[in-house]
Formats: structure tokens, C-alpha cells, sequence
């Protein structure tokens, strides 16, 4: 699946977006998160507080516990800012 | 007599007179239009601000905009409704936003402005860096902004 970063989640991993295979123990949007943490240093400080980081599948928000299966595109940005 | 939203997110600037004449003109059944328009300040406390620079997610921004748009016309009797986003870097004075309702009546189109800025400011996919002297920043994203949109939620 694709994953993109936005805002300064975007700039501490320091790329855009990526494709990523995650295993198939990797269920829901904050499993993806830690098992995205523990990459190296720059995903984990992206991710060092996982409950500021907002995510959204295929366009849409979504909560921590929702299913990643069947995700074209999961995105991970901090709280919005836009108006 | 319904019509579809305009929605657009663009990097240029927009004329609001422009906006507000594309809505209203040539109908007769419209008796009131409400606008917004959220403009870069040049300070932020005693802080001078040189710039803003929005980021935005492609494609996420519309849908999300489309779909409070749809909610807000669903909600309140619009007949016309128009949400511009600019994105990129943006000085002082200059637009960043603008909202555009129109009714028959003054309430609905006041309260849909109201309601499409306040989901605007929380789950639009936007982002605002910072320029001052000699610092740039990411804006914070402000808690009384959440509990500003939270009061639209139906129970």
C-alpha cells in the first residue's frame, strides 16, 4: 500500500510518500504506526506520540483502531491547521 | 431549486465580489448570501509574521470539503455554496479562505458559513507553516477550534 506524510510528520521521516508491505500481523492504523516507529530514528520521531498523529484511509479520516486491509493509500499528518 | 457546490482549492488568489456575484446573479429566489473570508494576519501575539505556507493533501482536501459541503446542504436550505482553499505561500493581507452561502433567509446561510468554517479549521487536510524573523514553525492546532466544530455534532 501507498502511505504519504504531510507537515512535519512528512519532514522528520524526511520523504513524501513511500509503498510499504507491512506483515499480516500489522492490522489497524496505530499497529501500522509502531511498526512504522521502529524503523529507524527519523520514523520514530515522526511517530514518537502516537496520539497527536491523525491518519486517513483512501481520503477519508479515521480512527486508531480502523482495519488497514484493502487500503490503497493510508496517510499520516498532525492535527489540521487549514481555515 | 438546488444547486451543486463549487468547491476549489488553488494556489492563486481569489475575488470574493467576483464569488458572491456568481451565486446571486440572475436568481430571484435567493434573499440572502452570507461570505467569509480568512485573510493572513501579520502578527501572532507580539510576534511579526512574514508569510504562511499552507500544505495540502491532493485530492483528500476536496472529498473532505465535498463532504461537509454536502452535510451543510443537506442541513440547511442553500441555494448556492461556494468553498475556496488557497494553498502555497501566503503574506499578510492577503485571502486564504472563503466561504460563500446563500438562502432565502438570513439564518440558514449565517449558520452553514458558521458550520463549513468550523469543520474547515479541524478536518480539512491543511497544514500552516510559520514565517517570522528569522524562524519558520508549523502552527499549532488550537483546542478551542476542535470544540468550536464539536457543537454541529448531532447527538
Amino acid at each position: 500500500m501507498k502511505v504519504k506524510y504531510f507537515a512535519w510528520v512528512r519532514e522528520r521521516i524526511g520523504k513524501a510518500e513511500e509503498m510499504v508491505e507491512p506483515p499480516a500481523t500489522v492490522r489497524t492504523v496505530s499497529e501500522l504506526i509502531a511498526w512504522l516507529a521502529k524503523r529507524d530514528e527519523a520514523y520514530a520521531h515522526a511517530f514518537e506520540t502516537p496520539r497527536v498523529i491523525r491518519a486517513a484511509i483512501d481520503h477519508a479520516h479515521v480512527k486508531p483502531d480502523a482495519a488497514i486491509a484493502g487500503a490503497r493509500e493510508i496517510a499520516f499528518f498532525p492535527p489540521m491547521t487549514g481555515g | 431549486m438546488t444547486t451543486p457546490a463549487t468547491i476549489r482549492i488553488q494556489q492563486d488568489d481569489f475575488d470574493i465580489a467576483k464569488e458572491i456575484a456568481a451565486l446571486s446573479k440572475g436568481r430571484t429566489d435567493i434573499g440572502a448570501v452570507v461570505s467569509f473570508s480568512g485573510i493572513c494576519r501579520g502578527s501572532e501575539g507580539d510576534e511579526n509574521i512574514a508569510a504562511l505556507t499552507l500544505e495540502h493533501y491532493p485530492g483528500m482536501a476536496e472529498a473532505e470539503i465535498k463532504r461537509h459541503a454536502d452535510e451543510a446542504m443537506s442541513r440547511w436550505p442553500l441555494d448556492g455554496l461556494t468553498v475556496i482553499h488557497r494553498f502555497g505561500r501566503i503574506e499578510p493581507g492577503e485571502n486564504i479562505v472563503l466561504v460563500v452561502t446563500a438562502s432565502k433567509h438570513r439564518q440558514a446561510a449565517f449558520q452553514a458559513a458558521e458550520f463549513l468554517m468550523d469543520y474547515l479549521k479541524t478536518s480539512a487536510p491543511f497544514w500552516k507553516r510559520e514565517e517570522s524573523a528569522g524562524r519558520t514553525g508549523w502552527v499549532e492546532a488550537r483546542e478551542h477550534d476542535d470544540t468550536a466544530a464539536a457543537r454541529w455534532s448531532k447527538s
